[in-house]
This record gives structure tokens, C-alpha cells and sequence, in this order.
């Protein structure tokens, strides 16, 4: 049966706002996905754990703050230590510099989207790159 | 190891699966409740219903703290509406739960209705039984809160959490018929604002009409400041008491199994009629001669259950009755 696609959107890091956390926790939504918005200054280890009792299928993480290349990969660890990162495909997004995205996937990031970023581009890589068969 | 056994054993990514798999009406995952169903019943099941914003999640964030105080495990499922028009939902109610998360004793699952009414969502059910088996003392469900649709709560839970807030004033008038009746214990929240003295009194007068043996209990609380939480886990613990010492608590799980076996009996038969090619077009056949007046939708519905059941007993052909 076809199962809606589970999302974790969440926004770690201590700064600001969600914005764009929002814009794309409902586009993904108008795309007939199951969105879990968690909302601001979640840990990396808080998002970890929501997203298993979630039994999502991404886990989004929006990042405003510059901290992204310790926030990211820390979630990327937590899941492996969970054994659930073979299921879970993470993605970033946010201000992110171009020259760090590289570094990123390397450690299991599976993408990042930059600001501008038309949504139908995030939505296609999700549907195209899950990790588990709907 | 086998997914039944691993949730019996606390595993969390066991429950997280399982209720995927429910949602998803995986036969292997009814296979598996059916089998444990056994097992499940020792949780108490609460609802905590009320108008949307009303400060549900808030509080149900606040009472599972209070609970974990109280040395209970608690599980929490928390339904939002899905989209009739895209099937998406975003799922908020985990952003006033932050706190739980690195909680051991506390599993949080939100869940969207996709396309049922009344409240929850169809695999609530499942999701409490899942939630029961992984061990959880108390098992708490925020509904949707959309008025006077909110019925199936009752059939789910023990015990109903009704919250109020001031202000409401014809909204209450309005709400009485549906929703007064849910209610087993009552709180009135965002009581920092003007107007919770006169709405508390209002909720009362409603009560005085209504002549029970168990008088559902009207506080106050602000759920932002963590005020008057151990006032509704009291309350809720006085009803759960009085339910098991009136014998009323297997009284009402009876009544609610009749109804969740009618659910499913309702089901089965829609899945039924509409599983094969043979079935469908006969049912289309039927749908044909209704619409022109040849047979009655009366005479028609008789004859699917009788199709119902000569399949059932023939193992699927429906020729060879008439022995
Ligand atoms: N003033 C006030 N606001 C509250 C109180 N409890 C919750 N809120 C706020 O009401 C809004 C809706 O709360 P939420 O728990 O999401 O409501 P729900 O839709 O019923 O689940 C949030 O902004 C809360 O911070 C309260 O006791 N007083
Ligand atoms: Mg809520």
C-alpha cells in the first residue's frame, strides 16, 4: 500500500528564527508528505530521538546559525548509533557556505539545499533518494 | 529478532515500526496485536480533547512531566488533520513536548487522520495497543480538537481530559449538546486570562443538569507556567479510581470493544466488497439496477452481506452453496 512519506523538519542550533523551516515544512506538506515539525533549538540528540519514535523517513534540518558543521554530522552519529541512519536519509539546509556542502555529504549529509533553492528540487530529491521502499 | 518480541521487550524502534506498519494496515502487524492482544489492557488510556489552541499540547507536555514525577511511564499520541486534497499533514504537537524527547520512560508518536473523521485517526487503536504492549503505564491521546466531531475519544479512552478556555461564552452553549457528555474531568486553561472564574462557572451550571454518579471536576490551570497540573492528575487519578471501584472501567471497555469490532467488522466488509475484479463489478451490477429502480438499496445491502458471507464460508467462490 502506499504509505505517506514521513519528514522530521527540525531547526537545531540556538539562533533565531524558523522561517524557512517553516516554507518547507509546508511545501513538503502540499507535496502529500507527512511533515513532524519540531520547531526551534531542538539538540541534535533530541532530534535523533524524535525521529525514531517517528519512524520517519527524512530528517530535514534547517541551520541559520553557522553551526552546521558540527550540528549535522553529530545528528549523521547519533542515527548510526541508533541503527537507524541506513533508513533515514538526513538533509540540510539553510545558509550554508558552497564550499562546506561537499565536506558535509561526506559525512553522510545525503544533500543540502542552499537559500533559493526552488522547493520542487528538495521535494524531487526526496522522492527520488529514500533509503526505504514505500 | 521477531518484531512482536522485541516491542514486548521495550524496544522503541519496535513501537516506532509497528505503528507505521498499523497505519499502513500491514497484515503481518495485525497478525502480530492479534496474537499479544492478550497482553494489552494494563495501561490507562486518557484523552485530552478541547477547541484547537486551547492549549492541549501544552498541557499534555506538562501532565506527562507530572505523571513521570509520579514514578508512571507514559506514552502519547497526538493526532492532527491530514489534507483531504493532498494527503500531507504537518504535525505540530511535538514542538510544546520538546522536553521529553531524552525521556526513557516517555514515547511520543504523532500521527495525521488521514481521512478519518471524528477525531482521531483509524490506527489510534493499534497505536494505543502498541504503546500498551511496550509497557507504558499511562497512554495519553490529543485529538484533533475540531468541536463537536470529537466522539471517537471516547471509545478510545478510560478517562476524557476536557479543556476549556475562558471566553468561550456562546461557544460553550453551542459545544454543550456534543461535548459536555465527553468530558470526565474538566480543566479550564489560560486561566492568567480575564473571564476563567465565569467560564469555570459556566461549565458547572452545565454539569448540574446532567445527573451522573461520577461529577466530572472543574479546575483551573495555566499550562504555560506549570500551574494547576497536579490538580488534573489528581483528578484524573480520583476518576480512574472511581471507575475501577464502580466496575464501570470493564463496563466501558466492553461497550468499547463492541464498537471497535463493529469498526473493524465495517471495514473488513468494504475491503471485501471492493478487493477483487469479480466482487466490484458485481457490485456494480448491483449499483446499476438501484439506480434504475429495478432493486432497493435495502434488498441490495442484504444481498452483499449474503455474498459476505457465502464467500467467507466457500472460501472466496460463491457458486457452490446450495448443496
Ligand atoms: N496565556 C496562555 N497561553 C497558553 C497557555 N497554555 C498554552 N498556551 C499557548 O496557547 C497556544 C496553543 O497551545 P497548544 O498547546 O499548541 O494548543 P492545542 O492546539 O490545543 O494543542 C500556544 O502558543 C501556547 O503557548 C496558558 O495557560 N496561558
Ligand atoms: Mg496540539
Amino acid at each position: 500500500m502506499d504509505r505517506p512519506i514521513r519528514v522530521l523538519v527540525a531547526k537545531p542550533g540556538l539562533d533565531g528564527h524558523d522561517r524557512g523551516a517553516k516554507v518547507i515544512a509546508r511545501a513538503l506538506r502540499d507535496a502529500g508528505m507527512e511533515v513532524i515539525y519540531t520547531g526551534l533549538r531542538l539538540t541534535p540528540e533530541q532530534i535523533v530521538q524524535a525521529a525514531i519514535q517517528e519512524d520517519v523517513d527524512v530528517v530535514a534540518l534547517s541551520i541559520l546559525s553557522g553551526a552546521h558543521g558540527h550540528l549535522l554530522p553529530k545528528v549523521v552519529n547519533l542515527l548510526k548509533q541508533e541503527d537507524a541512519y541506513d533508513e533515514i536519509l538526513v538533509l540540510g539546509g539553510g545558509v550554508i557556505p558552497e564550499e562546506d556542502i561537499p565536506g558535509l555529504k561526506e559525512k553522510g549529509i545525503a544533500e543540502v539545499f542552499t537559500p533559493g533553492t526552488p522547493t520542487t528540487v528538495t521535494i524531487d530529491f526526496i522522492q527520488n533518494n529514500l533509503k526505504r521502499k514505500q | 529478532m521477531e518484531l512482536g518480541q522485541r516491542l514486548l521487550e521495550g524496544d522503541k524502534k519496535a513501537a516506532a515500526r509497528m505503528i507505521s506498519l498499523i497505519e499502513n494496515d500491514d497484515p503481518h502487524a495485525l497478525e502480530i496485536l492479534s496474537e499479544s492482544y492478550q497482553y494489552t489492557g494494563k495501561a490507562k488510556v486518557i484523552g485530552i480533547t478541547g477547541p484547537p489552541g486551547a492549549g492541549k499540547s501544552t498541557l499534555v507536555d506538562k501532565v506527562v512531566k507530572q505523571l513521570r514525577a509520579r514514578g508512571k511511564t507514559v506514552g502519547v499520541i497526538a493526532v492532527d488533520p491530514t489534507s483531504p486534497f493532498t494527503g500531507g499533514s504537518i504535525l505540530g504537537d511535538r514542538i510544546r513536548m520538546s522536553d521529553l524527547n531524552l525521556d526513557p520512560g516517555v514515547f511520543i508518536r504523532s500521527m495525521g487522520t488521514r481521512g478519518h473523521l471524528g477525531g482521531l485517526s483509524k490506527a489510534t487503536l493499534g497505536a494505543v495497543k502498541i504503546l500498551d504492549l511496550l509497557g507504558k503505564d499511562f497512554i495519553l491521546i490529543e485529538t484533533v480538537g475540531v468541536g463537536q466531531s470529537e466522539v471517537d475519544i471516547v471509545k478510545a479512552a478510560d478517562s476524557v481530559l476536557m479543556v476549556m478556555v475562558p471566553g468561550l461564552g456562546d461557544d460553550i452553549q453551542a459545544i454543550k449538546a456534543g461535548i459536555m457528555e465527553i468530558g470526565d474531568v474538566f480543566v479550564v486553561n489560560k486561566a492568567d486570562r480575564d473571564g476563567a472564574d465565569r467560564t469555570k462557572m459556566e461549565i458547572e451550571m452545565m454539569l448540574d443538569f446532567s445527573h451522573q454518579e461520577w461529577r466530572p471536576p472543574v479546575s483551573m490551570a495555566v499550562a504555560v507556567n506549570n500551574k494547576g497540573i497536579d490538580e488534573i492528575v489528581d483528578n484524573l487519578e480520583l476518576h480512574l479510581t472511581f471507575l475501577e471501584e464502580s466496575g464501570k472501567l470493564m463496563e466501558n471497555r466492553v461497550k468499547n470493544s463492541e464498537m471497535e469490532i463493529l469498526d473493524l467488522s465495517q471495514t473488513a466488509l468494504l475491503k471485501h466488497m471492493t478487493r477483487s475484479d469479480d466482487n466490484r463489478a458485481w457490485l456494480r451490477g448491483l449499483a446499476e439496477k438501484i439506480a434504475r429502480r429495478e432493486l432497493d438499496p435495502y434488498t441490495g445491502s442484504q444481498m452483499v452481506l449474503d455474498k459476505m458471507i457465502t464467500q467467507s464460508i466457500g472460501g472466496g467462490k460463491d457458486e457452490n452453496t446450495e448443496s
